[in-house]
């Protein structure tokens, strides 16, 4: 079923005398129950995109339909109603910073009228959920980052929301509690059966919980479909930098030095296994490849692999390695520039 | 050191400067609270932008504010007639501190309600709350404590301003003092009433600030 369908949706802002297109004729369509991610550079749009989806930002031209309600035809009434089942959770995670944590969690509860004693029930039960039981009479600012986005999702589910959105809701967050954070967005989709649509810049969050992805440059989605398949055989070049580009944190010093080389990425896919098909090529070919970079991912629930291999400058001796590799079914692609 | 008559004037003095003070405070936030939101909600950026209202509020609060008190105290001397009966003692000084006052708190307020993050109020919209909700349950909350501040400044400017308005008979500590001190040579009792001004100003200060430190939940 389809949860968001996205038509030709546009945005401008007027911004004094010159107008900013920040999103051009974008089309999506996010199924019940998918983890989509929207992936971009900062600025591509990512934000006023998913505005839209909640119509939080009005698009200037275009529709969206949330299940069979076309958001631009409610009245302003039955907006704020849909709302209440389109949660949303936020970088800076926008706590009542003078609500202690029960009362953050009762605050749509209250929103939609349910009695004050319902809302505390409901808030604990969340709160079991999110795992942060202990806190309930701490405040915002007595909590650390992973805790603040733990309320904001508890707050989020408050209301039994059909879709929740994520803007960059992992940003401002360590390694390992984005992976707690990540872990528990997973668990809500599977649990509840909620449908998820994450923003991220972050390739490796993607890869982690998504199952779709569409990738958006200057407003533009220039890219989408299964993470997998956009995965092992990017098509756009937003695409291929967000992958090889990999985690901001992981992006190595070492690659200037190697500029001049020919360079492959190999990608594993389920039946490739890892160490042997490049230990042997090596035998067999009785040479040294540099390997540029070596990383294993979680895709879409499947181990997968990127490897990038700086090849030897003999011509011949890099198409025999490259036939080798697809002889051994993995995935070949050329790397320009920089890695 | 005084007798009793001197005393009891010294207490009305005290009570005609809290009432002046208290109700003019009170009933200044009753018009300057609404401006103040009003402002904040018609601003560019606010949850109905409207930019000939706000300039008309704007405008308004601005003229108001440029006139000094002692010059809007004789202007609205007709006013204050109309309005208490009768335009000298401390329920006539009431009507010019209120119009004093009340554009100074739209301020206030405005910028106390400026300082709401607006990714709270983004969350709050994207929870479904109508504006009403907006500013009732998240502006005014998130933002009690800079209120509460504030009311405690303009409490004490009220203060000061009541005792302005002893020099045109406006009753009070202030008239005490201007009675005494400069028309009768008295500087004993304009000293003390002085004293008791001063006081009276750090209580209200003290009390406000440790309201508004004891309901700041950021730290
Ligand atoms: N209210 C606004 N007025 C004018 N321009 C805006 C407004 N909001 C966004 N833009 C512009 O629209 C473009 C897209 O912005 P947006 O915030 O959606 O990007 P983003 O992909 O979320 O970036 P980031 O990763 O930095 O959050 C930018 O060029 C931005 O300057
Ligand atoms: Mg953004």
């Amino acid at each position: 079923m389809n949860e968001i369908v996205v038509k030709n949706l546009s945005k401008t802002f007027a911004q004094g005398e010159q107008n900013v297109e920040a999103l051009k004729n974008i089309n999506l369509i996010v199924e019940t129950g998918d983890i989509y991610g929207i992936i971009g550079m900062s600025g591509a749009g990512k934000s006023t995109l998913v505005r839209c989806f909640n119509y939080l930002e009005k698009p200037t031209s275009g529709e969206v339909l949330i299940g069979d309600k076309n958001l631009g035809e409610l009245s302003e009434k039955e907006l704020r109603e849909e709302r209440s089942q389109i949660a949303m959770i936020f970088q800076s995670f926008n706590l009542l910073m003078q609500k202690n944590v029960i009362d953050n969690i009762c605050f749509p509860l209250r929103l939609q009228k349910v009695s004050k004693a319902d809302a505390r029930k409901r808030a604990k039960e969340l709160l079991e959920v999110v795992g942060l039981s202990d806190k309930a009479k701490a405040y915002p600012a007595q909590l650390s980052g992973g805790q603040k986005q733990r309320v904001a999702i508890a707050r989020a589910l408050a209301n039994n929301p059909r879709i929740l959105l994520c803007d960059e809701a992992t940003s401002a967050l360590d390694p390992q509690t984005t992976a707690s954070i990540l872990e528990l967005l997973r668990d809500i989709n599977k649990k509840l059966g909620i449908t998820i649509i994450v923003i991220t810049h972050q390739m490796s969050v993607v890869s982690e919980i998504c199952n779709k992805v569409a990738i958006i440059e200057k407003g533009q989605v220039v890219e989408n479909g299964l993470v997998e398949d956009v995965f092992n055989h990017p098509k756009s070049s937003a695409a291929r930098e967000l992958i090889l580009r990999g985690d901001d944190n992981k992006a190595g010093g070492t690659v200037e030095t190697l500029n001049g080389e020919r360079k492959i990425r190999i990608v594993f896919t389920e039946n490739s296994s890892f160490e042997p098909v490049i230990a042997n090529m090596v035998l067999k070919f009785q040479t040294a490849v540099n390997i540029l970079r070596a990383d294993t991912r979680n895709v879409g629930g499947v181990a997968k692999g990127e490897m990038i291999l700086g090849l030897p400058e003999d011509t011949e001796l890099q198409e025999n390695i490259i036939v080798y590799l697809k002889e051994r079914g993995l995935e070949i692609e050329e790397v320009t520039g920089d890695v | 050191m005084f007798d009793s008559q001197v005393i009891s004037m010294l207490l009305e003095g005290i009570r005609d400067t809290l009432y002046m003070t208290i109700v003019s405070t009170l009933v200044a936030y009753v018009l300057g609270l609404p401006l103040g939101i009003c402002l904040k909600v018609t601003s560019k950026d606010g949850l109905k932008p409207n930019k000939a209202v706000y300039a008309l509020l704007d405008f308004i609060c601005n003229i108001v504010r440029s006139i000094p008190f002692l010059i809007l105290l004789i202007l609205l001397i007709p006013f204050t007639r109309l309005v208490v009966g009768k335009s000298y003692g401390s329920t006539a000084t009431i009507v010019p501190l209120v119009v004093c006052a009340a554009p100074y708190i739209a301020r206030m307020v405005e910028s106390s309600l400026n300082e709401v993050d607006p990714g709270v109020i983004e969350a709050a919209k994207s929870m479904g709350a109508s504006n009403w909700d907006i500013v009732t349950k998240v502006m005014l909350v998130e933002a009690r404590t800079s209120l509460i501040i504030g009311a405690t400044i303009t409490t004490g400017n009220i203060l000061g301003y009541s005792a302005m308005s002893g020099t045109v008979g406006g009753g009070g500590l202030g008239d005490i003092a201007v009675r005494y001190g400069y028309y009768r040579w008295q500087t004993d009792i304009m000293i003390i009433t002085v004293i008791l001004l001063i006081i009276l100003f750090q209580i209200i200060q003290n009390v406000g600030m440790k309201i508004a430190g004891n309901l700041d939940k950021r730290k």
